[in-house]
């Protein structure tokens, strides 16, 4: 049989380009480390009642000793709060860390989706348009406002961040950071039609100093390596 | 009763050698009257058995479908770029797999359950309303095929079972293949809502004289907050999906973002109902195991009172916690931290039953056989999904996780393995009441551990895919990432559980024909459900029990025989009646005799005529949907006609010494409670459109709209005071015919007055700013105004249908339940409807208003 333990030893060196264990960025960190800590805690519990069932099968004189009332309190009540509330704190605060950062006014890209392309403008980089590419500056946190022109479509590039819905009428803002320049893939993961499946866009992630250059020729047509 | 161990006592004391003469004369009897003719006469069964198994067995057929489907995905999926199947039929397999699972499986297959097997459990011989759970039954199998159809001719579903819009609108999804869904699933929806208000009624008043609720068995408490659930998160999304379709046929721009409309609100609205929907399924497969595990383990259930507190606690933050399933949608952080919360909190009830069910195993000594394997293959992926579900709930992770295999696969924990395993095990359990067999186990146990084995590893590695970044509903994927293999292993998991569970239903069938013949209780369990001759008699119960102690500790080797002999309440025929017993709420002490209706084909005729309208629909033949929704009610009307007695009877004895007004003259019908239970639905339903407009009000883009609403006040006002006096009217009918005097003037009056009150509605309707088809202020107003208009209408037909019974003698000062009906209605109608035009009233000063939107 097949359990949360084994899961640890085969996650162990996946990798790929779409990975959420292989994080590239603090907020795909932050919650890769929010997966393992979880994962122990789930392994631990999945046990622990696995193991209370196999003794109350198997060792029913050992079971029985434990009043009715003791199971359903311990067991339905004390548990979930010892586990619950250290979880939620830490996930409330952990998810506080990944907003936008509105005060610190950080380099702003629009990311348009429609049937099954991307598109992205740079206002800070003199209006330009990168079609299916996305490009960005090593180390520098930036606001993705993600909107769609027609269904609903959703932005994700996994090792970087958590991912957020374009909703036609809404704009969505993302916040995103990579740590290394680097090539990354990126996809929409709102089911959107018959093109669902292809579309994907690149990440070409440049290094800070570099990037406004690298824009500008990216903008221009020319391909960069 | 005087004697402690005399857990339900009968009356009585006549020798055993002349009584078992008088039960076989009674079974005759009994059986005569109330069973289910042959040949074609089986399509006017009403009878619960019947039906129950009709019900479960077409789920079956469902759960089969929904599986090759499940499997074409896993061949598509198998391997990397496959070519096996086009995007296009892709998409409308998985949309197809997931709502067919869903609607088509899961629903009817509990509603199923509790048709077949809650009247047994709690002592009484059918459900209230035998005519409508056969309607429920026919709409189903209609509506259901319509859709499986759909899937054969290529124009199926295509938008995801959730079905979210822009996407299904009209303009990115122009074919039929979305009407379907929104049609048929409809029509399986409200199949389901009149048959959640017939088992709560049916729980609520028709028991064992004796049961009180707290002598429940824990069985009942689930079906019954199963089904208040259901009448609560149904009709939201029935309102969805009126609206969405009202959308695609007529240009009503609720979901359109250019006209005002937004497509959140389709989310919500469905979430509203999703999120519950999980529960409403897992709640009586729940009561299925609180039932079976204490039988298993040779003892009683502990916790009864912390479970009833549990399930009722998991209801309410059930309703909660919909947001959940949109935490990527752009809703702020801290409203999603509430909603987190909330969905973490739930584990507390969920925890209770857990740790109730082992406490009870602990304290009894449990015994391995078929039903104990699955007993044990729902807490290990029962426990799994939920520990994922807790991960979910936690959302700086679903922002990774959402709409990824890692989904698919908590999902497939919480929802299949959690469905599949005690239902199969509860298969096993009861198959002998069904059968009148018990089951020889070669085939049972490999083929529980080729549902088990196959089960975890084709949803085990979708965890680990999904945290690889596979997303959901891509029909392929390119060979240089590391799913390759996990997706293989998946498939060829998926295959050794499709062997499974096909060996499984083999086994089952094949029990029918080679299982041990046996004559009752084979597990020397203590509910009532064995306490009759195996398999059950179409009437169920030769005499009703009266209960002493709490019904699931009943003696049943003493009780049946007792039972048999005619010693309980009704051990008798009269004027060839099917006669069963009505109970206070919570006393469970006798107040009605309930005569219910003998077999009929209206139920059919309806539903075929109710299908007719659902395809002209579907073909756009808007004049043939008109007409065929005017026979679904003229039927209906007809039903409602023939109801009941056209003489008073006053009280009749039931045996016991005990004498009870029939239900035609009781003071609280089961009609009562079934239009008290149909309005609380109704309301949710109009709760939820007036949230809708005011989330459009609040949320949606392009608003304001250009034209200000500038409705007819004077002519609203007096709509509003004309319904009122309809109210009124429908009072002083009501007082009239208690009083000994003629209703028809009063009635008359109360109809002129609805007559008048739709005239205003369609005058506001047809002046609305902005045009409906304009903006989705103009729309969600028509809507309200459209709802008040329905009311009004359905207010004519219980005036006529209480016309015509008056004039055929149905109805009668001590049968005065019409014209309580048509109060009931008609003063629902006036608040509502007051409110519905109030608020169109208020909108020019919403939108004034909306200079202060954020």
């Amino acid at each position: 049989m097949l359990s949360l333990p084994a899961m640890a030893g085969m996650l162990a060196g996946c990798t790929g380009p779409l990975s959420t264990l292989a994080p590239a960025g603090p907020a795909a960190g932050s919650i890769a480390s929010l997966w393992w800590v979880m994962l122990a805690g789930a392994t631990a519990l999945f046990a622990l009642v696995m193991g209370l069932f196999a003794l109350v099968m198997l060792r029913p004189d050992w079971a029985r000793r434990i009043s009715p009332a003791r199971w359903i309190v311990l067991g339905g009540l004390v548990l979930p709060a010892i586990v619950l509330t250290p979880l939620l704190v830490f996930a409330l605060l952990t998810g506080e860390r990944l907003l936008p950062r509105l005060a610190a006014d950080p380099m702003r890209i629009e990311a348009e989706a429609r049937q099954w392309e991307w598109t992205f403008r740079y206002p800070d980089g003199g209006g330009a348009e990168t079609p299916g590419v996305l490009h960005l500056p090593a180390g520098t946190p930036v606001d993705v406002v993600v909107t769609s022109a027609d269904v609903i479509h959703a932005f994700w590039i996994p090792r970087l961040a958590g991912k957020i819905d374009a909703v036609p009428g809404h704009a969505n803002v993302l916040s995103i950071e990579a740590d290394r320049p680097g090539t990354y893939q990126g996809l929409c993961n709102e089911f959107c039609g018959l093109g669902h499946t292809g579309m994907r866009f690149d990440v070409i992630v440049h290094p800070a100093a570099e990037f406004p250059a690298a824009l500008a020729a990216a903008a221009a047509g020319k391909v960069q390596p | 009763m005087s004697s402690s161990q005399d857990d339900t006592a009968t009356s009585g004391a006549s020798p055993p050698a002349a009584s078992a003469g008088a039960a076989l004369s009674l079974h005759r009897q009994l059986t005569e009257i109330w069973k289910t003719g042959p040949g074609w006469q089986r399509l006017a069964a009403v009878n619960h058995s019947v039906l129950g198994i009709r019900f479960m067995v077409t789920a079956l057929v469902f759960f089969a479908i929904g599986g090759v489907l499940g499997m074409l995905t896993r061949v598509q999926l198998a391997t990397p770029m496959a070519t096996f199947m086009e995007p296009g039929t892709y998409n409308q397999v998985f949309t197809m797999h997931g709502s067919i699972m869903l609607f088509l499986f899961a629903i009817p297959m509990l509603e199923g359950i509790a048709v077949y097997l809650t009247p047994k459990i709690l002592g009484t011989r059918d459900f209230a309303f035998p005519r409508l759970t056969a309607y429920g039954y026919w709409c189903y199998l209609f509506g259901g095929t319509i859709l499986t159809v759909s899937l054969l001719a290529g124009v199926a579903p295509d938008s995801g079972w959730f079905m979210y819009t822009p996407l299904s609108s009209n303009v990115y999804t122009p074919g039929i293949n979305a009407d379907v869904w929104l049609l048929g699933v409809t029509f399986v929806e409200i199949s389901a809502l009149t048959l959640a208000v017939e088992i709560i009624v049916s729980i609520l008043i028709m028991r064992a004289p004796g049961m009180s609720l707290d002598r429940m068995p824990i069985f009942g408490w689930y079906m019954l907050v199963t089904a208040l659930m259901m009448i609560l998160a149904f009709p939201p999304l029935i309102l969805g999906s009126i609206l969405l379709e009202s959308e695609r046929a007529f240009g009503l721009p609720f979901f359109d973002p250019t006209r005002g409309g937004d497509p959140l609100l389709w989310q919500h609205l469905f979430w509203l109902f999703g999120h519950p929907d999980v529960y409403i399924i897992f709640l009586p497969m729940a009561g299925l195991l609180s039932t079976m595990i204490p039988v298993l383990a040779g003892t009683v259930l502990v916790g009864y009172r912390a479970i009833v507190v549990a399930i009722i606690g998991l209801a309410f933050a059930s309703f909660g916690i919909w947001v959940h399933h949109m935490f990527t949608v752009g809703i702020p952080h801290l409203a999603l931290a509430f909603f987190s919360t909330g969905s973490a909190i739930v584990a507390v009830p969920t925890a209770v039953q857990i740790f109730a069910w082992l406490a009870t195993l602990a304290q009894g000594k449990p015994r391995w056989n078929v039903p104990m394997l699955y007993v044990f293959g729902f807490f290990s992926t029962f426990v799994m999904g939920g520990l994922t579900g807790v991960m979910l709930a936690i959302v700086p992770f679903d922002w990774q996780a959402h709409d990824t295999y890692f989904v698919v696969a908590h999902f497939h924990y919480v929802m299949a393995g959690s469905i599949a395993f005690p239902l199969f095990g509860a298969l096993y359990y009861w198959l002998p009441l069904l059968t009148g067999r018990v089951a020889v186990y070669r085939l049972s146990v490999p083929a529980f551990w080729l549902i088990f084995v196959g089960f975890n590893m084709t949803f085990f590695l979708m965890h680990l895919v999904g945290l690889l970044g596979m997303p959901r509903r891509i029909y392929t994927y390119p060979d240089v990432e590391s799913w390759t293999w996990l997706n293989l292993l998946s498939s060829v998991g998926g295959f050794i559980m499709t062997i499974g569970f096909a060996l499984a239903v083999i086994d089952l069938l094949a029990q029918i024909r080679f299982g041990r013949r046996v004559r009752r209780d084979p597990w020397k369990a203590a509910t009532l459900e064995w306490a009759m001759p195996i398999p059950p008699a179409p009437y169920g119960f030769a005499s009703i029990p009266h209960v002493e102690t709490r019904a699931d500790r009943v003696a049943v080797g003493e009780v049946a025989p007792a039972l048999a002999r005619g010693e309980g309440y009704l051990g008798f025929t009269r004027h060839g009646w099917q006669e069963t017993l009505g109970v206070h709420m919570t006393t469970g002490e006798p107040e009605q005799l309930i005569v219910l209706p003998r077999t009929t084909y209206l139920p059919l005729w309806t539903a075929l005529a109710t299908a007719a309208a659902v395809l002209s629909m579907l073909a756009k033949l808007y004049w043939l949907t008109a007409l065929m929704a005017a026979v679904t009610i003229a039927l209906f009307v007809l039903a409602a006609r023939m109801a009941g007695f056209d003489r008073d009877y006053g009280r009749l004895p039931i045996g016991r010494g005990v004498s009870l007004p029939v239900h035609t003259e009781a003071a609280h019908p089961p009609a009562w409670w079934a239009l008290v239970f149909t309005l609380v639905a109704d309301a949710t339903l109009f709760t939820s459109l007036v949230f809708g407009l005011l989330f459009l009000w609040i949320s949606a883009p392009n608003w304001p709209p250009d034209a200000v609403p500038d409705t007819d006040l004077a002519l609203a006002l007096a709509a509003m005071a004309v319904l009122g006096i309809s109210a009124l009217f429908a009072r002083a009918a009501l007082h009239a015919l208690v009083g000994r005097r003629a209703p028809r003037l009063w009635m008359a009056l109360a109809a002129l007055a609805l007559l008048a009150v739709i005239g205003a509605m369609v005058v506001l309707i047809a002046g609305l700013a902005p045009h409906p088809t304009a903006h989705a202020l103009g729309a969600t107003a028509a809507a309200l105004l459209t709802f008040v208009v329905v009311h009004a209408g359905i207010g004519l037909l219980f005036l006529l249908t209480a016309t015509l019974r008056l004039a055929s003698g149905h109805a009668s000062p001590r049968r005065a339940i019409d014209l309580h009906l048509t109060r009931l209605w008609i003063d629902y109608t006036a608040i509502t409807g007051a409110l519905a035009i109030g608020l169109v009233l208020a909108l020019p000063a919403l939108v004034t208003m909306l200079g202060m939107r954020p």
